[in-house]
């Protein structure tokens, strides 16, 4: 039989180690698997590469994960966070900045056994030629830059070469769930999530409803079970002032 | 006064748009175009962490959670939206299937290359915009035409590092229209009240004018 719910975040998160790479999906708020994060701050894990497309919003989230000194390196396309800027520009987190699409990209193409593809994003620009500072030194100034990327010329167009991402785990948050791991996802908050469940060698969903009775109808699956290790459900977690607003409505999900 | 404030030259670019377009919007001036939209055509407004139709950012109280823009404002969908994940939402970016991007802008050179995601030595981040620029079309640039210094945006070559060489199809400032025509930099328009000389002497890289 086949049951991938789990009772609780920390339960779903124990097979984590410091030191792994961590696929976590969401954009600004939505989507983001904030029960899952919490629960690596509860085993206190660090030294977390940590791949995602922001260094999160607010307080809480990768925010919290940064603020609290676990993340080694950031693999994100927009920072985008104050926390996370004072500690890089500080010399104490490393950052890979790859364009939005490509690091979508890269997620998929791991989870689909691509080792590597070309894309013309980036061409022609530092992304691609090496030289964005990855880390700075104590002193304030970059200590190490990013690598040039191997480029190719098809029909006259320069591509640049891109690796597939695998990470260790992935935490994702979708709108439903089922014993299977089939996963439905809602609106803006699909993102990313779908894309982490694939790459990762372990991949954990916190969703707004399941329980042990109830599949998806299959037509209405967006991520097949599969891709998908672990499911929990978990209260959504929504900003404070938009919290306060929405007090009187049941039917939302952060 | 002369030439656009920020809603004038919002409304300048939207009267370029076409009926039955898919358009994304950039982060800042070019925001304000979705607004000016003439009613009698329909856009799509492509927002890159995954949706087509977005509308106006949503009014308090009415906010949805799993409903953000690029901007990560709560937002609101029209009729016709579609929901999809990044990946396919940059395969409709980088497969050529938008029609236009309207970008903000550092800086935009005389060979049409843009410069709008960093300042070294400050905060990196870049977000879609070097997917939109090499995938779409259409690559309208809106921005002041001088920077908060008075120093032209409008350059030779871009200073900063580079979003995209030689993307630039279209600059839309407050003062002016660019068109970049074969790596040139032809002068297309002037805004109310606004001189050729003016545009001279505000812009450091060379163009011709055809207005």
């Amino acid at each position: 039989m086949i049951n991938k719910l789990v009772p609780d975040a920390v339960t779903a998160t124990a097979a984590i180690r410091s030191g792994d790479s961590v696929a976590i999906g969401g954009f600004g708020r939505a989507g983001i698997p904030f029960n899952l994060i919490d629960a690596l701050c509860e085993h206190d894990l660090t030294d977390l590469h940590i791949i995602s497309n922001n260094a999160g919003k607010d307080d809480d989230g990768i925010a919290r994960l940064v603020r609290e000194g676990r993340v080694r390196k950031l693999t994100c396309s927009f920072p985008g966070h104050p926390e996370f800027f004072r500690r890089y520009l500080g010399g104490q987190i490393e950052l890979e900045l790859v364009p939005q699409g490509t690091l979508a990209e890269r997620l998929r193409a791991g989870g689909a056994g691509i080792p590597a593809f070309y894309t013309p994003t980036a061409a022609g620009t530092i992304l691609a030629e090496g030289g964005l500072p990855s880390r700075y030194g104590p002193d304030g100034k970059p200590a190490a830059v990013q690598p040039p990327k191997e480029t190719r010329v098809i029909d006259g167009v320069e591509y640049v070469l891109e690796y597939a991402l695998r990470p260790d785990a992935a935490l994702i948050r979708a709108y439903r769930g089922d014993r299977y791991g089939n996963l439905r996802f809602r609106l803006s908050a699909r993102n990313f999530n779908p894309l982490a469940a694939m790459a990762a060698r372990v991949a954990i969903a916190e969703v707004a409803y399941a329980n042990e009775h109830d599949v998806l109808d299959p037509d209405d699956i967006h991520l097949p079970g599969p891709f998908v290790t672990h499911v929990v459900r978990c209260e959504p977690r929504l900003d404070r002032t938009l919290a306060a607003r929405l007090a009187d409505r049941q039917e939302v999900d952060a | 006064m002369t030439g656009y404030d920020a809603d004038g030259l919002a409304a300048r670019v939207a009267a370029d748009l076409e009926d039955g377009w898919y358009v994304n919007l950039g982060l800042g001036l070019p925001t304000g175009v979705a607004a000016h939209v003439r009613p009698e055509i329909e856009v799509m407004f492509h927002s890159e962490n995954g949706l087509m139709g977005i509308g106006a950012i949503a009014e308090p109280g009415q906010e949805d959670p799993d409903l953000v823009d690029a901007g990560k404002h709560y937002t609101t969908l029209r009729t016709g939206a579609a929901a999809f994940d990044s990946s396919l939402s940059f395969a409709l970016v980088r497969g050529g299937h938008l029609d236009a991007a309207i970008l903000g802008g550092l800086q935009v050179s005389a060979t049409g290359d843009l410069a709008n995601w960093y300042v070294p030595g400050g905060q990196p981040g870049v977000g879609g915009a070097m997917d939109l620029v090499a995938g779409t079309p259409r690559i309208w640039v809106v921005m002041w035409h001088t920077d908060r210094a008075g120093r032209p945006k409008v350059v030779p070559t871009c200073d900063y590092p580079l979003t995209g060489r030689g993307v630039v199809n279209r600059v839309y400032t407050n003062l002016c229209i660019f068109d970049v025509v074969d790596r040139t930099l032809v002068l297309r328009e002037l805004a109310p009240g606004v001189t050729v000389d003016e545009v001279r002497a505000k812009t450091s890289a060379p163009f011709t004018t055809a207005v």
